[in-house]
């Protein structure tokens, strides 16, 4: 057994990281920034060297480590990894320095809208930075204690002025204010509070941590705390760092996720003690381990119920339809590493614990609830991908496909085939790479013209070329091209689930169709056609930064999609094996091929 | 096909380099779209050698495969594995047979005139690199779509393919009809493509397996049900119709002429389109098993044929009707396909003079096109034969072979499919033979109005005043690709007929083609066909030759009902908007209200609730500390109530 | 003598208290009555120190008195800072911590 604790370096280097960063004073936001990008690419660098010394073939957690934490109860901290908690830690570890790298110019004070596009533009457009005036208590801590009650009020408040009102409206919502920015104010008259740089990296660190924690975790209340520990961070990334003007609306996304997330834990905890309880009952003492917890036999009522506490958490974290009205909200109003993190990371934490711990645990309820899950499934495939047809504003667009890439992972997991299973679990990462490259495209887009609406951009092929490509490579890719990586896994999901409902398959494969539209129409709304805005013509094509940004995302999509068969090999044992453990087989083919018959290799 | 086990030696040798096909214009690819600007210099040698080059490795190939016996052929190549997930195994693998070694030298082959004819199409284009790079793409998805050995390679050069497509529709994405029919023509494709992938789900679900070699053993082994594998072949013809433009998913064809010409040359009439005739004869063992599905494809080919002709007959835009001429013509395709065996070879001998002649015609104009400051519209046009001789001996050429004239490809390749329409026999025989045939005036009757219109009669156009026009001959780089696609439209026809040499060739991948029974003597037919063939030709002849040509198009009022319709496209693009566009964007507008109203709002009802609940609630707190003091003594009333009550009982 | 009657006059004397307490108005009275409630509290744990025949009860009325003592110090001193700024010392004037 490998004796090097992994998980637990993975865990301790972001947590450390974290509070050290933290304690930085403001003026060097520049060593936070490098100490942060120094040590997310450590973690990189780890997480990879786990992947290398892992064994897909080995049944069961590798890499586990075992401490009594709360001996009465039973509690411990134990972690380890399968093939399904790896690869998400991998993408974990992936996705961070690439957000970092990211947000690398978004709260400098001091050269507002990046070193890029200052100048000519910093006055007409950019205006964000200097009138950072009026949200002056909002940054990092310091506002936080106020953030959270004040918030509640605007959660009630704010249906009126809110986010969720920028759709309907027939002009565009945001623009309309921001690109006439008085151009006066901004450069001179700037020396507001920045926000501060240190807490915006502490955060992120955390957040790292939480997530590794999440996925490695393997005693229950050990998952429950991570799981609800990384709400904490991610309040924080929307509620303080998100667009500057929108205070009121950012206040209610941060709150709305908070209280929709709550909710949703609060369920999980009462179906976390229940467990307990259980086990208390079947066991001599009761126990929070994932393991001992596996093997209890279950009576279907209770299962029934124990389900439903965990899937409705799950359900609103991942989200699925109908618990996901909290997600264009908070996708809009997250500062762009802060979207990525949370639609790449923190939902797959949703589908992560559907086929981690309510599918193992509650065989017989999974069963019995699988057409509802299902059907939910199938809606939010159509929901979100028509939904996102007709937005206007790009980030809340790119929330609801990812609602319909949901549904995709939610239909693999609960068609109870390995294949489909192990098409959803690479939907997990796949869906991280290409919507995180999809909305860091976006906060490009929206760093240079100061908006999210669609309305306010068109023709930028021409005058960002690598852009519009890149915008565009992300796109096939969420539209599941073959070549691109997700093909792979929607492929994968649609065949696992044919064979075993064809009914549902066939459904679910017309949403390819809407998948081409929500991308496409996108993209020819954004970027073909004339230069239709003239503050357009100037935009500065992607930066060295940025290119530094998309390289690897882009080559990780084309890579996985051309050769997908290393991570497929670290996911499919633990699938098969998951769904073996509930007495689930793939069903044979009605005609199979006879052995001898079977032509060359195939 | 025999029923013997479907059985592909592996490749070795001079095939095991058979992955160099697709790599070579995909590392071009590659090296231009990576490259950036530090290549646009000579970004399109690059590319036009990447063709090249993939062209002399499929000769080279093409003459091993001479050098083997007839039934040793088919070599399958193994490449890595794609998508290993238990019993699902994909792989990347190539099969290198007599069916794909001909697209192989089409696709490579033309695909090289056409890189060498956009050289000096593109030449005053500052993005010509992308286009070889997008060009270079194209090439490498389409060989990859043609040398798949399993359908799932199969439906990922079938997807690539659209890209590309939708990639150099789009090329002058400026143009905001460009953009709008390059999306139309990838949602349309999409549409087809849910039918190929549901295909190779139900393969996958019957037979446990994608590859050909299983997939097509089980269908000649006669173990599959029947309903089943009508449903695969009719997915499957789906897929086709989408990528083919085949009724009733015909309408982006016609939109992506917004593309450059060489584009519509390269893959919207020689190449792309023509991938749904591949994928039928390709899948010939399962369409084979079912004579209802084999029906759907003649009635789709037969209508498809005509909807073309139709159309073509209506527009005044030289792309245009030649897109619908595509239209028309692939169905013929389908329709000789549709036969079974006897007409695998046949549509495919139609579908190679096609790719020969349609790009020589589109190339030809696009000469045109470039010489009249691209205006595309035939009633600008006239008179052009004095000013470009050479684009009008090839484009002669290229309408000759469409038309049938005899002794060129058309002549070979057409009349034959109308002769075996005619031999199905009975009365389905009989309306398919004559819808062909007729199909074969209308034919004559649009490409010589074309071909009138644009070389021949008064120019419509003037050297002096404003619109100022100089048209002059095209520079070598366009012209000799058209004079080699002339050549190839003149000559493949017989080639392929000679000898029976194409039906030999094919046999082992298509079947022993059956000779049946004449309906009537080939003598007679072709004496028949003529006839027609000259009879639009005379129309086309009176009516725009021997009459001047108006400069304008009569306005809808005054033409009769058919043109209206014809000018409208037979209303697909009306049905099309009215069926699924409108109802969609009011779903979709449904869709945000509800969500905003309706799921949202129960949300935001929840959280006012409470806060409307807390806000009456918060009125106890009156201030007084009398009352305070009394709901005190109320709690411990009844907490004291209650012990006793439980006490007590 | 019957220790019931004790608990009766206990009784008496706590309905008393929480009457005042509810009732009056003026601050100084309500703090009597509360006075009244904590000694019937005491003697009824006195009572039942008796009745059971241990010190409990006792001890634990001591305890209460020394509350009590403490709670007067504190009591006596907000009510006196009031009356310093309000002129009052009625509890229905003290109402500004309220919804």
């Amino acid at each position: 057994m490998n004796t090097v604790p992994w998980l637990t370096i993975l865990l301790l280097v972001p947590t450390v990281a974290a509070i050290v960063v933290a304690a930085f004073p403001r003026r060097l936001a520049t060593q936070a920034k490098q100490l942060t990008l120094a040590v997310t690419l450590a973690v990189l660098v780890l997480a990879v060297l786990a992947t290398f010394a892992y064994h897909p073939k080995r049944a069961g957690f590798q890499f586990a480590q075992h401490h009594d934490w709360i001996s009465t109860f039973g509690i411990s901290y134990s972690v380890g990894a399968d093939g399904i908690s790896l690869v998400l830690i991998l993408l974990t570890a992936f996705l961070v320095p690439v957000v970092v790298l990211s947000s690398w110019n978004e709260f400098d004070g001091d050269e507002p809208g990046g070193p890029v596009d200052g100048g000519s533009l910093t006055g007409t457009h950019d205006g964000a930075p200097g009138s950072g005036v009026g949200s002056g208590g909002s940054d990092g801590s310091g506002g936080s204690g106020g953030g959270s009650s004040g918030g509640a009020v605007a959660a009630v408040g704010a249906p009126a002025g809110g986010g969720g009102t920028a759709v309907l409206v027939a002009a565009p919502p945001v623009s309309a204010e921001t690109v006439p920015a008085e151009p006066v104010a901004a450069p001179s008259a700037a020396a507001p509070r920045q926000r501060s740089v240190p807490v915006f990296c502490a955060l992120l660190l955390a957040l790292e941590a939480g997530l590794v924690g999440v996925f490695a975790a393997t005693d229950v209340f050990l998952f429950y705390v991570f799981f609800e520990a990384i709400l904490i961070p991610m309040y924080f990334l929307i509620g303080s760092f998100g667009p500057v003007k929108e205070q009121a609306q950012r206040s209610y996304a941060a709150v709305k996720f908070l209280i929709y997330s709550l909710l949703g834990g609060l369920l999980m905890l009462a179906a976390v003690i229940g467990l307990y309880v259980v086990s208390a009952e079947h066991l001599a003492h009761g126990t929070f381990d994932f393991a001992a917890l596996r093997q209890l036999d279950i009576t279907p009522g209770v299962q029934k119920l124990l389900f439903l506490g965990f899937f409705i958490a799950f359900a609103i974290k991942a989200p699925l339809f109908p618990f996901h009205t909290w997600l264009p909200d908070a996708g809009a109003q997250a500062p762009v590493g802060g979207a990525v993190l949370l639609v790449g990371l923190l939902d797959k934490v949703g589908t992560f614990g559907l086929i981690r711990y309510c599918i193992p645990l509650f065989p017989e309820a999974s069963d019995w609830f699988a057409p509802l899950v299902l059907a939910l499934a199938v809606i939010g495939i159509f929901y979100g991908a028509l939904l996102a047809i007709g937005q206007r504003d790009m980030k809340r667009l790119v929330s609801y496909t990812s609602l319909a890439h949901f549904g995709f992972i939610a239909l693999g997991l609960f068609a109870f085939t390995s294949q489909a299973g192990t098409g959803s679990v690479l939907y997990m990462v796949n869906h991280g790479l290409s919507t995180g490259l999809l909305f860091l495209v976006v906060g490009f887009l929206v760093a240079r013209r100061g908006t999210p609406d669609i309305g306010a951009y068109g023709g930028l092929a021409k005058v960002t070329p690598l852009l519009a490509g890149t915008f565009l490579i992300a796109g096939l890719s969420s539209l599941a091209l073959p070549g691109t990586n997700s093909f792979v896994s929607e492929f994968l999901v649609l065949v696992g689930t044919f064979t075993y409902n064809k009914a549902l398959a066939i459904v679910a494969t017309t949403g390819i169709v809407l998948a081409a539209i929500y991308v496409l129409y996108l993209y020819q709304r954004t970027m073909t056609g004339p230069v239709t805005h003239e503050a357009n013509r100037l935009l500065p094509d992607l930066s060295l930064r940025e290119k530094v940004v998309v390289a690897p995302v882009i080559a990780l999509i084309i890579g996985l999609g051309v050769y997908p068969k290393p991570l497929i090999d670290i996911i499919r044992p633990t699938v098969t094996a998951t769904y073996a453990d509930i007495g689930k087989s793939d069903p044979a083919p009605t005609h199979p091929v006879p052995a001898a018959q079977s032509g060359g290799h195939s | 096909m025999s029923p013997a086990p479907v059985h592909y030696a592996a490749a070795s040798g001079a095939f095991s380099l058979s992955w160099l096909l697709i790599a070579l214009p995909l590392a071009g690819a590659a090296v231009l779209l990576l490259g950036g600007r530090r290549t646009d210099r000579f970004g399109h040698l690059i590319g036009t050698l990447a063709a090249l080059a993939s062209f002399v490795v499929g000769v080279v190939l093409f003459a091993a495969m001479l050098g083997r016996d007839g039934d040793d052929r088919a070599l399958s190549q193994h490449l890595f594995s794609w998508i290993p997930v238990n019993g699902f195994q994909v792989d990347v693998g190539l099969l290198v047979d007599q069916l794909s070694i001909v697209f192989v030298l089409l696709i490579t082959g033309v695909g090289t005139l056409i890189h060498i004819y956009s050289i000096g199409y593109m030449a005053h284009d500052p993005a010509r690199r992308k286009f070889f790079a997008y060009m270079n793409l194209f090439l490498a998805s389409m060989l990859l779509l043609v040398l798949g050995n399993n359908f799932l390679s199969l439906y990922a050069g079938w997807e690539l393919v659209g890209l590309s497509s939708y990639l150099l529709i789009k090329f002058w994405e400026y143009k905001p009809a460009a953009a709008t029919a390059a999306n139309k023509a990838f949602y349309m494709n999409r549409v087809g493509d849910v039918g190929l992938a549901i295909a190779i789900m139900l393969m996958f679900a019957t037979v446990g397996s994608t590859s050909y070699a299983d997939v097509f053993g089980a269908a000649s082994a006669n173990v599959i049900g029947y309903g089943t594998i009508t449903a695969m072949a009719l997915l499957l013809l789906l897929g086709a119709c989408g990528k083919s433009g085949q009724f009733p998913l015909q309408a982006w064809l016609p939109d992506a002429m917004e593309g450059p010409t060489p584009i519509s040359a390269l893959i919207h009439a020689a190449t792309m389109v023509t991938a749904g005739v591949y994928l039928i004869v390709r899948a010939g063992p399962i369409f084979d098993e079912t004579q209802a599905a084999r029906t759907v494809v003649v009635i789709i080919g037969a209508a498809t044929i005509l909807i073309g002709c139709v159309i073509g007959c209506a527009y005044d835009d030289i792309k245009k009707v030649l897109a619908y001429s595509t239209v028309s013509q692939i169905g013929y395709m389908f329709l000789a396909v549709g036969l079974g065996p006897a007409g695998y070879a046949i549509g495919i001998m139609h579908l190679l003079a096609h790719g020969f002649f349609k790009a020589g015609l589109f190339l030809g104009a696009g000469s045109v096109i470039h010489a009249m400051d691209d205006d595309q519209d035939l009633r600008h046009y006239g008179g052009l034969w004095r000013k470009m001789p050479i684009t009008w001996a090839t484009f002669g050429l290229g309408f000759l072979a469409i038309i049938g004239f005899p002794g060129l490809s058309g002549y070979f390749t057409k009349d034959r499919i109308i002769e075996t329409a005619f031999d199905k026999g009975g009365t389905s025989g009989y309306l398919l033979g004559s819808i062909a045939l007729l199909g074969a005036g209308i034919t004559a009757f649009y490409m010589s109005r074309l071909f009138l219109m644009t070389f021949h009669g008064k120019p419509r156009w003037s050297s002096e005043g404003e619109n100022a026009r100089h048209p002059h001959e095209s520079p070598v780089t366009m012209t000799g690709p058209m004079i080699v696609l002339a050549v190839g439209s003149t000559f493949a026809g017989g080639l392929f007929v000679l000898g029976h040499s194409m039906q030999d060739w094919l046999e082992p991948v298509a079947g022993e083609g059956v000779e049946g029974v004449h309906t009537f003597s080939p003598l007679v037919l072709t004496l028949l066909t003529l006839v027609v063939v000259v009879g639009g030709f005379a129309a086309a002849w009176l009516r725009y030759q021997a009459r001047p040509v108006e400069a304008t198009a009569r306005p809808d009022s005054e033409v009769t009902l058919v043109t209206v319709a014809a000018r409208h496209d037979l209303f697909a693009n009306t049905f099309n908007e009215t069926v699924a566009m409108r109802p969609g964007q009011y779903l979709t507008r449904f869709l945000v209200w509800l969500d905003l109203v309706g799921v949202d709002g129960f949300v935001r009802g929840s959280a006012a609730g409470i806060g409307g609940l807390s806000g009456r609630m918060r009125r106890l707190q009156t201030g007084f500390v009398r009352s305070y003091a009394l709901s005190m003594l109320g709690g411990a009333v009844l907490m004291v109530g209650a012990l006793l009550l439980v006490w007590g009982g | 003598m019957n220790p019931a009657n004790y608990l009766i006059l206990a009784a008496l004397l706590f309905t008393i208290g929480t009457a005042g307490v509810l009732i009056r108005r003026n601050a100084i009275v309500v703090f009597m009555s509360i006075e009244l409630m904590l000694n019937a509290a005491n003697l009824t744990l006195v009572t039942f120190s008796r009745i059971h025949g241990t010190l409990d009860g006792q001890v634990m009325a001591f305890f209460v008195m020394v509350v009590a003592a403490a709670e007067v110090v504190i009591g006596l001193a907000i009510i006196l800072s009031i009356f310093r700024t309000r002129r009052s010392a009625s509890v229905d004037d003290v109402n500004l911590l309220k919804y």
